[in-house]
Formats: structure tokens, C-alpha cells, sequence
């Protein structure tokens, strides 16, 4: 039996070839069983060339991206040679191209006789690779059936409980003032080798998609706005202020607000509160002189409970112990804490289930309609399907621009870099 | 990059101390020109070898993600129940209830006891490794002064001597002990699943456990064959001095932290290598000999030991490049 963990089980220090063959290392033949470095690396090389992961396999984990790294463990677990696997919401951080090579592999090891048990909240992909799907609840089984006899409506109306189309378009937001000052502007932004020559600008009230496949350089982007990374060239306007870029601080100072792409690594501290990590951001309105009022952070931690409907017993109980969904609401919280002006949302919904992802986007919405300029950075079509317009990114640049009432082909088409 | 360019930079990594090293060996001969010559040299490598041998136990130790304080004590505390049980009364505090033979094998024996009572603490029972190591120390410590009287043992038996003093093909045998155990835990920790076992513990408990390695398996072993290293460091002390001092090993535990800090193995676990920390080790003696030698006056000694501390954490993360952790 194998297991594709939703949570990373890569060690950040080890090469990505000895992670790949962690504890199973191939030995020389011999006198002494020393382990062959050389096979090891040359066996990850095949494994990763046929999961068309391009890294150089003697560079420590921690250097992959996101996606690589969710591949990389896929790849692992499935050449155990397990007769039974479990891939707990293995496409989270994948791009299309590769979710589709994953089903590939899948059938293909279905056909010799492998067993696998997907743990998805993606309705497409239950439909596409799954002969039976259970739906569980509120931590209760709802119900089990064959995928061929259980329509989609019905599925949907399970994992809710209530008898709803998945997304309801909204349509009550008003328009964007359009000779309104840009709650954020970019202008001309490249850091070579992730992304060249990026303009765009969000006005308050508007929700604006940057939609792109993994490698589009979309995520880069949005780390460069947030400060998480420094961009070589170009300009960052947030509300007509420009922060000394690559400096989280500043951007927050200047009203970003922002949710991570990866909330394990760079979004919650796990064993804090949930008020305490809905306020981490802003401890300036906590109290004076540097000094933190816990009834304050409490107040904040409960309102941000009930506006996002998460699912916790108070707002002292620590983020571990909550589920995906609600570790995410967490996170989008903070990202609401300080009022942004200018909301940066990263795969926002990566790994959360349909009503969580539901709450997290109204979220977004009720943002922008309080006037602020709202960016989506994300691959996953129903996070996009709010937004005012969308744009797109392929190998580095923006390729294009939909305005909202796309269909869903057209869009993945311009992602995948096939011209329409 | 391509695969051999990432594969030299890690091995530079490797070597981040040489050059540092070499430099100070230069400073040396400038200092004093008696500095280069064999037998000083071999001085400081015999001097460096008892202390060695715990920061090599102490590695293992961090690679794993754990730290082991109580080494300095197991250091002292494993020759001196030796002496304790093998002296005969009246001479000084012994209980001469064994024949002197069974000196070394009893001070192994301890040492590896008191890694495995750590162990259990720390992993059976789940105590801050930390603190019970911290515990240990003190225990340990208090032990060896209580069997002693706060005295030294001396008139030891032949083989309790023999490793500190012996000459095998012209080289004081603790030094080959110290270069061969180095080298074969270098091989232990590149080469074998037991030794990438460590790295993979260290960097991410959860998934070695996930991976199928025997966490705590691998945790108890390390902690005891860190106490049996430290316990073989302090025989070799003991053989060199021809005695046991109820004070040997005190203090000897923040310079094995700094030599293995400055070596590149990291407090947090995972990262570093068995070669780094043997560097760390020798470019501290190695300042610390070039100091002597330079005349610096003995009261001034100790104010100085944990400046050469800082000059060489500085001087590693210059040659590393890398902030450490």
C-alpha cells in the first residue's frame, strides 16, 4: 500500500533523488552494502522523465516549486509497485497537463489490477477517473453509489446538503467606477526566466482574474505585488503608493492583503490560535506601544469565526486542529484583517471542499464590494468565474484578456497556449 | 544548472572550513615558525582527538533533529566508574571489586547505558530531549564526583592506558582511532539507509516515518552510540593523563556545539555532514594552538577559547556563504 499525503511529505534538506527512493536506496552488489549513489540518481531520472518533471534530481527538495514537489511525491508512491493507494487531493497544486497525466498513469495501473481510493473535492475529476464515490459530510457518510448512476446535481446536493447549483452567478455587484484611481497597478514588472513585461491594472471594486497553467509565471507575479519576492524590473502602485518592493511589510503597510498559495508553508502558523493567526498581520490595531490586547484579538478572532462561517469550537482553538477548509477561511481571514485596498488571492480555494470554497469567494466578493481591487491568481475555473475579466498568462507574458462570460474551453484553451 | 554544477557546489559545501584552515595555518607558520613542524602538528591533533570524538557523537545526535548534553558528563562519568570499580581501596576511592582488565569494557559499557536511560526518557516516555539531557548532565556530573570524593583516580591498570598512549606506524594511536571512526561514520551517514535514516528524521520526522523508517529505532541507536563515542573520547583522556579528574569533560560541551555549528550541522536537524564537523573541531584547535604559540599569556586562555569560538563561527559563514541555523 501506498499514500500520496495531502500534507507535503518531502524533506526539505535531501536531494529530490533521495526523496524519491527515501529508505530504499539502491546498494552495490558486494561485500558491503553501501548505497550506489549513481543508480539512485539515474533511477529518479527515468521516474521524474516519465512524469515529464524537468529538475535536476542532486538539488535538495526545498528548491522545487509547489506543484513539482506534489509530483514528485506522486511519482514516488505510485512506483512502489503497491497493489492499493491513496491519493489524498493529489491535484490541488496541479496544472491541467499534469492532472492529466496522473488520470493517464491511473488507468493504466488500473488495468493491471491497482486499487486506488481518490480523495478529491473536484466534482470533473470524481467523474472522470472513479467507478464509485462515497460522499462524507459533517464527518458523516451520506452516501456511497457508482459514479455512472449518481448525476451531478445530485453529487453536488450531497456534499452540501442542499439541493443548489454549484455556483450561483451573482450579478447584484455593481460595476467598477471606471475613471476610478487603480487600486493596484503593475506596470511593466519582468524577473527573467518567470515572467517579462507584465501590465495590469485592478480598480476598486473590481475582481480581476490572472488565470495561467503551472510555469505561466502568474504565481511569481502575485509574490512579487505581496512582497514575497522582488521583481528586476517595473513598477508596484498600490493606491497610488509605491512600497519599496520585495518587502512584505511594506506592501502590507501600503494595503495589500493577501492569501499564500501553499497555507502549510507560508499561510498559518499551525499550533497558534485562530485569533492569533487572524491578526498576526495587523497587532497595530491590537493595542498601543507594541503592546497586544488579548480581548481585542479575541473580539477579531470571533467576528472573523462568524463572517466566515468557520467550523471551530472557539477562537482559541489552534489552527492544527482545524480541517483544510477552515485552515483556508483562516487564512483569508488575515488577508481581510487589515481592510485591504488591494486583495491578493493565490489557488484561494486550493484543497477545500465545495461549501468552504463557496464562503471563501463570496468573501472575495464582499471585498471588492466594499471597494476594494480584488486579484485572483489561480488555474481552477471556478475561481475565476466571479471575476470581471480575466487575464491570461503563458510562458512568462500576458497572452490575453477575457471579460467575464468565458467558456470554460476558450479559457483553457488561451492557458494552454492554443490560439483561438 | 546542470546536474554536475549542482552536484560541485554541494560538494564545496563540503569543504567550506579548508580553505579557512589552510589560512590558518599560514597565520601559524607567520606566527611561529615552529608551528609547521611535525611534532606540533601532531600535537594538535592528539589534543583534538579525545574532543572529537564526542563532537562526532554529538553530530550524529543533531543530524537526527536531537541534542545530547550529557556527553560531557558520560565523557568523564564512563572512565571514572571504570576506575572506580577496578582500583583497589585505599589507593583512592575504589571498591577493587574487578580486575583491571575489565576496565575499557565497562567504560563502553556505561557509556552505552547512559544512552540508552536518555533514550528512554526521550523517546520512550516522550521528555524534552533537551532537558533531560540537560538533567543528565548535571546527575551524571554529580555521580562521578560523589564515587571520587571530588578526587582524582590515578594508578589506573595497563589496558586503561594503553589506547591514550600507545604508537601504532608512528602515529599516537587515539589519532588513528579518531580518523578511522570519522571515516566510517562518514560512510555510515552518505552510504547507508541507517545513515540517510538520520538526514531524513532530521529534515521531516513525519515523512521518514511515512517513508517506512523505524523512527525510534533509529533514535535509540544513535543515542546510544553517542554515548559509547563519548565514552571511547573520554578513555582516551584518561589514557593520555594516566588518570581521572572528577572535573574531566566540564564545560567541553559548548565547544563541541561550536565545533559543530561551525562545521555546518545545523541545530534544527537534517543538514550537515560528519566531514564539516570534523573540520569545525580541528580549525578550532588549530586557533587556539597558533594563540599558544603566539604567547597570548595563560590567565587570558579562557576569555579567549570562546572568542575563537565567534572568529570561527564567523570565518565558517564567510567560506559557506550561508546563513546558519
Amino acid at each position: 500500500m501506498a499514500c500520496v499525503y495531502q500534507k507535503s511529505t518531502v524533506i526539505p534538506s535531501l536531494s529530490v533523488a533521495e526523496n524519491v527512493f527515501l529508505n530504499r536506496q539502491d546498494r552495490r552488489h558486494g561485500r558491503l552494502p553501501l548505497i550506489s549513489w549513481r543508480s539512485v540518481r539515474r533511477r529518479a531520472r527515468e521516474l521524474l522523465r516519465a512524469w515529464e518533471v524537468d529538475v535536476d534530481v542532486e538539488q535538495p527538495a526545498e528548491r522545487l516549486t509547489v506543484e513539482q514537489r506534489q509530483l514528485v511525491e506522486i511519482a514516488r508512491a505510485l512506483s512502489h509497485g503497491s497493489r492499493f493507494i491513496i491519493l489524498d487531493e493529489p491535484t490541488a497544486q496541479l496544472d491541467g497537463q499534469a492532472i492529466e497525466r496522473l488520470f493517464e498513469r491511473m488507468r493504466a495501473l488500473r488495468g493491471q489490477g491497482v486499487t486506488f481510493l481518490f480523495i478529491s473535492h473536484h466534482l470533473e475529476e470524481v467523474y472522470e477517473v472513479c467507478d464509485t464515490v462515497s460522499v462524507l459530510r459533517d464527518a458523516r457518510h451520506v452516501v456511497t453509489a457508482p459514479v455512472a448512476e449518481l448525476g451531478e446535481r445530485d453529487l453536488v446536493a450531497a456534499m452540501t446538503g442542499a439541493a443548489t447549483g454549484l455556483i450561483a452567478a451573482t450579478a447584484d455587484r455593481p460595476a467598477p467606477a471606471a475613471d476610478a484611481a487603480p487600486a493596484l497597478r503593475v506596470d511593466g514588472l519582468g524577473l527573467p526566466g518567470l515572467f517579462d513585461d507584465v501590465s495590469f491594472a485592478v480598480r476598486p471594486g473590481e475582481i480581476v482574474g490572472l488565470a495561467g497553467a503551472g510555469g505561466s509565471g502568474k504565481m511569481a507575479v502575485a509574490e512579487c505585488v505581496v512582497g514575497l519576492r522582488r521583481a528586476a524590473t517595473g513598477t508596484i502602485e498600490i493606491a497610488g503608493t509605491r512600497p519599496p518592493p520585495g518587502s512584505v511589510a511594506a506592501a502590507l503597510a501600503a494595503g495589500v492583503g493577501f492569501v499564500p498559495q501553499d497555507r502549510h508553508r507560508q499561510g498559518l502558523v499551525p499550533a497558534l490560535s485562530i485569533a492569533e493567526n487572524v491578526t498576526m498581520t495587523i497587532p497595530e490595531r491590537l493595542g498601543r506601544y507594541g503592546f497586544i490586547g488579548p480581548r481585542r484579538r479575541g473580539a477579531l478572532g470571533a467576528r472573523a469565526i462568524d463572517e466566515l462561517t468557520i467550523k471551530a469550537s472557539g477562537s482559541e482553538q489552534p489552527v492544527s486542529a482545524l480541517s483544510g477548509g477552515n485552515q483556508q477561511k483562516v487564512v483569508m481571514a488575515r488577508a481581510l484583517a487589515g481592510d485591504p485596498k488591494a486583495l491578493v488571492l493565490s489557488q484561494p480555494t486550493a484543497g477545500v471542499d465545495v461549501r468552504a470554497k463557496e464562503t471563501l469567494l463570496a468573501a472575495a466578493e464582499n471585498a471588492a464590494r466594499a471597494g476594494a481591487g480584488v486579484l485572483i491568481v489561480s488555474d481552477d475555473l471556478d475561481d475565476l468565474r466571479r471575476c470581471d475579466r480575466v487575464l491570461v498568462m503563458f510562458k512568462g507574458s500576458v497572452v490575453g484578456e477575457r471579460p467575464s462570460g468565458w467558456r470554460d474551453h476558450d479559457l483553457i484553451a488561451a492557458m494552454e497556449g492554443i490560439a483561438t | 544548472m546542470s546536474a554536475t554544477a549542482g552536484l560541485r557546489i554541494a560538494r564545496l559545501r563540503d569543504l567550506a572550513l579548508v580553505p579557512a584552515i589552510l589560512g590558518m595555518m599560514v597565520v601559524g607558520w607567520i606566527v611561529s615558525p615552529a608551528f609547521l613542524h611535525w611534532t606540533n602538528l601532531q600535537n594538535v591533533l592528539q589534543q583534538q582527538s579525545e574532543v572529537s570524538l564526542l563532537v562526532l557523537a554529538e553530530a550524529l545526535v543533531l543530524l537526527c533533529g536531537r541534542m545530547d548534553l550529557s556527553l560531557e558528563s558520560t565523557f568523564g562519568l564512563a572512565p571514572g566508574i571504570a576506575a572506580w570499580l577496578v582500583l583497589a581501596p585505599g589507593v583512592a576511592h575504589g571498591l577493587g571489586l574487578l580486575p583491571g582488565g575489565w576496565s575499557v569494557p565497562v567504560t563502553l559499557a556505561v557509556g552505552v547505558l547512559i544512552g540508552v536511560v536518555n533514550a528512554l526518557f526521550i523517546i520512550r516516555f516522550g521528555l524534552n530531549g533537551f532537558i533531560v539531557t540537560l538533567g543528565m548532565l548535571i546527575v551524571l556530573r554529580g555521580l562521578l564526583t560523589g564515587v571520587s570524593g571530588g578526587q582524582t583516580f590515578f594508578n589506573l591498570p595497563p589496558s586503561m592506558i594503553y589506547l591514550g598512549n600507545a604508537v601504532w606506524l608512528g602515529l599516537p594511536a587515539s589519532i588513528w582511532i579518531c580518523l578511522i571512526l570519522y571515516a566510517l561514520a562518514i560512510v555510515v551517514t552518505g552510504y547507508t539507509r541507517f545513515g540517510r535514516a538520520l538526514y531524513a528524521i532530521g529534515g521531516n520526522p513525519d515523512a521518514a516515518r511515512a517513508a517506512g523508517i523505524r523512527v525510534d529505532r533509529v533514535l535509540w541507536t544513535t543515542l546510544a552510540v553517542a554515548g559509547l563515542l563519548a565514552a571511547l573520547g573520554g578513555l582516551l583522556l584518561t589514557g593520555r593523563l594516566a588518570s581521572v579528574a572528577a572535573a574531566q569533560g566540564n564545560g567541553a560541551i559548548f565547544t563541541v556545539f561550536a565545533a559543530a555549528v561551525i562545521g555546518g550541522v545545523a541545530l534544527s536537524g537534517g543538514r550537515g555532514t560528519i566531514f564539516g564537523a570534523f573540520t569545525g573541531i580541528l580549525l578550532l584547535y588549530l586557533i587556539q594552538n597558533v594563540l599558544t604559540l603566539g604567547g597570548v599569556p595563560a590567565q587570558w586562555i579562557g576569555a579567549l577559547n570562546g572568542a575563537i569560538i565567534l572568529i570561527a563561527l564567523i570565518i565558517s559563514r564567510i567560506t559557506s556563504g550561508q546563513a546558519q541555523n
